[in-house]
């Protein structure tokens, strides 16, 4: 069974994405969420890495709500799953553990 | 049924609280006979430096606290390597000599062991 | 951290020292073995050699690991110290009766324990 993970802090500010990038599996889900959606944008820190993530069979998600409210919806880059909160609660049930990255 | 749990603790001692509430969780928790472990990573390593002396700063020693675990049972303590090389902390610095060092993949392979992750 | 109200005074020779709701000192500095005798009577206890050496071990946990141990810290810590025979829940149960973690680290002055649930 896999882990979700969830990032809630910039990467252009802190490493909790990088960190958690480092030891991702990769069947595991990753769930961009509040500072973490800026992680979304084509330019971040760690964009690339998400790539190939996803190439490789992870699921990348961010929660709308978060990347609307930031005017972010144009930057997000391709493959990121935008989700809603019922979405994200259905995430924490569809696998075994939740790892918080803050 | 014991549970098997790991707490994650990623943040440096003293500059919040965090550090000290992922110690409290894991004495707690084994009190209830719970599977813990922990695994230090990121500014969380800096938990294990030896020679704390809080009481300049008025806190208690993490350090002192952390080497308690081993009395309450807690056996499972997890580094990551990588986390002590970029802040070029070598293992004599440490507290603790019974510490099993990970790589990243291996730190993979232990989240998703588990039953029950806590994030501090 | 929080500050706790005085809520008993336990009555000794020199001056009435401050307990908190649960008996335990308010002020860790007003502890000398005179208070820890008093202390010990307020649960029925009458301290012998055998609860001193107990009491200078939670003291002693204290000073190595800044926290009041719970029991099965304190049983593993009195096998580790004293050996086989006096680390074991009955011998200190015998002792200080009914929670000899608890109790003891009251009557050796430790702050309470913050992670006893």
């Amino acid at each position: 069974m896999s882990t979700l993970h969830t990032i809630n802090k910039s990467p252009y500010a802190h490493n909790a994405l990088s960190s958690c990038l480092k030891v991702c599996a990769m069947n595991d889900g990753i769930l961009l969420l509040e500072d973490g959606v800026f992680g979304a944008l084509i330019s971040a820190p760690g964009a690339q890495e998400l790539q190939i993530l996803i190439k490789h069979g992870a699921n990348v998600f961010a929660l709308v709500n978060d990347i609307k409210a930031r005017g972010l919806e144009e930057k997000v880059a391709p493959d990121i799953k935008l989700i809603d909160y019922n979405t994200f609660v259905q995430l924490t049930l569809d696998h075994r553990c939740v790892q918080s990255w803050y | 049924m014991s549970k098997k749990i790991l707490l994650v603790s990623r943040h440096a001692p003293y500059g919040s609280s965090t550090a000290r509430e992922a110690i409290d969780v894991a004495l707690a928790a084994a009190i209830y006979d719970q599977d813990i472990g922990i695994l230090f990573m990121d500014d969380g390593v800096f938990q294990l430096l030896k020679d704390h002396q809080g009481k300049y700063i008025n806190q208690k020693n993490i350090d002192s606290m952390l080497s308690a675990l081993a009395l309450y049972g807690i056996e499972k303590i997890y580094v990551h390597q990588e986390s002590l090389d970029n802040r070029t902390i070598t293992t004599n610095e440490l507290i603790l000599d019974d510490l099993q060092l990970l790589n990243s993949i291996d730190v993979g392979h232990l989240l998703s062991q588990q039953d029950q992750l806590l994030s501090f | 951290m929080f500050k706790v109200g005085i809520d008993m005074l336990l009555h000794n020779p020199e001056r009435d020292i401050a307990l908190d709701k649960d008996g335990y000192l308010i002020n860790l500095s007003d502890w000398n073995k005179e208070v820890a005798d008093a202390l010990a009577i307020q649960e029925n206890i009458l301290l012998t050699i055998a609860h001193w050496e107990i009491i200078n071990l939670l003291q002693e946990f204290y000073r190595e690991f800044e926290i009041s141990p719970a029991m099965r810290a304190l049983v593993k810590y009195a096998e580790k110290k004293l050996g086989p025979e006096k680390g074991k829940s009955i011998y200190l149960l015998q002792l200080f009766p009914p929670s000899p973690a608890k109790i003891a680290s009251k009557i050796a002055g430790l702050p309470r324990p913050t992670n006893c649930l």
